[in-house]
């Protein structure tokens, strides 16, 4: 069950190379839990950008001063992100969520390493307290592509054990990705499972390690969305499902958190012949909305 | 999860209008519906405001066999619109029926089943297996999906094609529901298509589908979609979508129009009124605003009651009667040019 709700910008600040934004949006935050996100109306309500623009939520207090309230991270990509990012407090921002499946926590204590690429690492953070609150253990790799990129440094220090992060330019942390530095860290702390949110090309590395040791790894992916409702069809992607046929899935309403070994990672952006009601290769017969 | 915190859209009253629509006989409590393909089998926006307070609820177009679709990216948005490629990705009649249409019958919503196909036998099947299912209340038959690599085989492009197709759907819909062809701009003369469906047997017309478009990243320098064109939709392509239903609500005036493209408002909603629709569905803008279809209910029901219209029904092409008398209370500065057209005015009779 999602809201939609007239919110209110609280507070926007600056982390690194990107923005933390906090909308009071009551009954939101009650219903959230890590790896669920929220979609956001930009440009106002004339605005001549129609489609939502979604985001992992990283906090939510649920009864605050003001209300409950909704912190998501974002970074400037185009102009309906450059205004979300001019938005000052007390500012109107139409929000819907809490949207899609989130993280499946373990029913037992574990040892669970959690891995973000830049600011992919936001949803891993309530994550993290989550599976402390149970008693588990939690390690983390984050990485970016420098310094500036990467998120949630201090909150990882705080909520886990350890924490090993890569920069591609060695601005900080070791050079490298983080798949060169995971299986390295699973060694360490004898994880058993893993969760990861970031990049596609990440995430199919993470998943890809995780499968070689036989670890349950659950990925929160990136689609492009327009509704992230489950009403237009954009954002799906190759998934194999529990009877192991592969269909084309919604990542806002199926995920955005799949198991790892699910995604046919090879085949994003691409049709597999195999998946479900895929095209004859003879002369197609048609298509549309 | 508590009752509490289910916070649908409850829609604030409406004023003394009557709202109910009629299409080919059958009455509809309220002319907003949703627009295929924006709305998926409506249980997504069930959870955001009550479908059955919708006129009715079109259905994203169904095909006899599931389908995957087109690749990614599907979907680019453009200035007050978007582009999409989906392709018809669907799971075809069986389950549709089995899960979908179940779910909008078993919730009392009135469902507009939209379907396509790749030959005129794919939509003698598709209306056959419809015949009699429970909460069946009208076919609107895609003819008109733009995303196909042959133009050859976007029927609605043909009138004889159109026509075979409507027949068809016609022949094998039970009576008593509505079979309406929905209609590409895309054509020269959106008016000899419109006449070959209802020749053929259509009850009435959706008006319109999208634009075929496209766009091209700059920074890939590559087309911006997986499937390289795609259906143009949203407030810019409103203005066409208006001259569409004016020119088949001309022609075919004892025809009712579904009418779309573009709806974000009341107002907008109210155009396509005026122009010649009897309902509208709302599309694109849900995407972006998931409580759009009853917002444009209830902005549509004030702005027919500020008109002083109490029933939507003598809306209906109203914007096609002749001009009034119109007398400005001071020279218009900038309309001196424009022919001011001016009707005799009658006074009464001299008393004795």
């Amino acid at each position: 069950m999602a809201v939609q709700v007239q919110g209110e910008v609280l507070s926007i600040r600056r982390v690194g190379a990107y923005n933390a934004m906090t909308v009071v949006a009551p009954g939101i935050a009650e219903l959230t839990r890590p790896g669920h996100f929220v979609a956001v109306q930009v440009g106002g309500p004339e605005s001549s950008m129609l489609l939502r623009r979604a985001f992992a939520i990283y906090d939510v207090k649920e009864r605050g001063v003001y209300g409950g309230t909704v912190e998501f991270v974002f970074a400037v990509h185009g102009k309906g992100t450059a205004w979300l990012a001019s938005r000052r407090p007390q500012d109107k921002l139409d929000v819907v969520g809490p949207l899609g499946k989130p993280f499946r926590l373990p029913t037992s204590r574990v040892n669970a390493t959690l891995v973000g690429g830049g600011y992919g690492a936001a949803p891993l953070l309530p994550l993290a307290s989550a599976l402390r609150e149970r008693g588990s253990r939690v390690d983390f790799v984050l990485g970016a592509g420098s310094a500036d990129r990467l998120f949630g440094q201090l909150d990882a220090k705080r909520i886990g054990t350890t924490i090993a992060v890569t920069t591609d330019d060695g601005s900080v942390g070791e050079r490298g990705r983080v798949s060169d530095v995971l299986p390295e860290v699973l060694d360490r702390t004898g994880s058993e499972v893993i969760y990861a949110c970031g990049p596609m090309a990440m995430l199919k590395s993470v998943s890809a390690i995780a499968a070689e040791r036989g670890i349950p790894c659950q990925v929160a992916v990136e689609e492009s969305m327009a509704c992230g409702i489950g009403v237009c069809m954009t954002c799906v992607l190759p998934v194999i499902g529990d009877d192991g046929v592969s269909r084309m899935v919604r990542s806002c309403v199926e995920g955005p958190v799949f198991l790892g070994d699910r995604v046919r990672w090879d085949d994003v952006g691409t049709v597999p012949s195999d998946v479900l009601g895929a095209p004859v290769p003879v002369a197609s017969t048609g298509g549309g909305n | 999860m508590s009752e509490m915190t289910v916070r649908r859209h409850v829609a604030p009253p409406l004023p003394h209008v009557d709202l109910s629509t009629k299409l080919a006989g059958v009455t509809f409590p309220n002319p907003v519906f949703t627009a295929s393909g924006c709305a998926a089998a409506g249980q997504e926006l069930d959870q955001f405001f009550d479908v059955t307070d919708l006129g009715g609820v079109v259905t994203k177009s169904i095909m006899l066999a599931p389908r995957s679709g087109r690749p990614t990216p599907r979907m680019a948005e453009t200035p007050s619109g978007m582009l999409n490629s989906i392709g018809l990705q669907g799971p075809g009649i069986d389950a549709f029926l089995e899960k979908d249409l179940s779910w909008l019958a078993d919730r009392g919503a009135r469902a507009v089943v939209s379907i396509a196909g790749g030959s005129v036998d794919d939509y003698t099947k598709l209306a056959q297996k419809l015949r009699g299912r429970p909460g069946l209340t009208m076919v609107e038959v895609n003819i008109s999906c733009p995303n196909v690599e042959d133009r050859g085989q976007v029927f609605a492009c043909d009138p004889v094609a159109a026509a075979a197709v409507v027949q068809a759907v016609r022949r094998n819909t039970a009576p008593g529901i509505p079979v309406f062809a929905k209609l590409s701009p895309d054509v020269t003369d959106i008016v000899a298509i419109a006449r070959a469906c209802v020749d053929a047997g259509a009850d009435g017309l959706s008006v319109i589908n999208t634009l075929l478009g496209m766009t091209i990243d700059t920074t890939t320098m590559r087309p911006a979609l997986a499937g390289i064109t795609g259906g143009l939709s949203g407030p810019a392509i409103r203005p066409v979508a208006v001259r569409c239903v004016w020119q088949v609500h001309q022609a075919l005036p004892d025809v009712p129009v579904l009418g779309m493209g573009g709806i974000r408002t009341g107002l907008d909603a109210l155009e396509f009124v005026l122009a010649g629709a009897s309902a509208v569905s709302v599309g694109t803008t849900v995407f972006g605003d998931p409580t759009a279809p009853m917002r444009v209910l209830y902005e549509l029901a004030h702005a027919l009651a500020e008109r002083g219209i109490d029933r939507l029904s003598d809306a209906v092409g109203l914007a096609h009667r002749p001009p009034v008398a119109y007398v400005p209370e001071e020279p218009d500065p900038v309309g001196d040019e424009l022919p001011v057209v001016r009707t005799p005015v009658g006074f009464e009779e001299e008393r004795a």
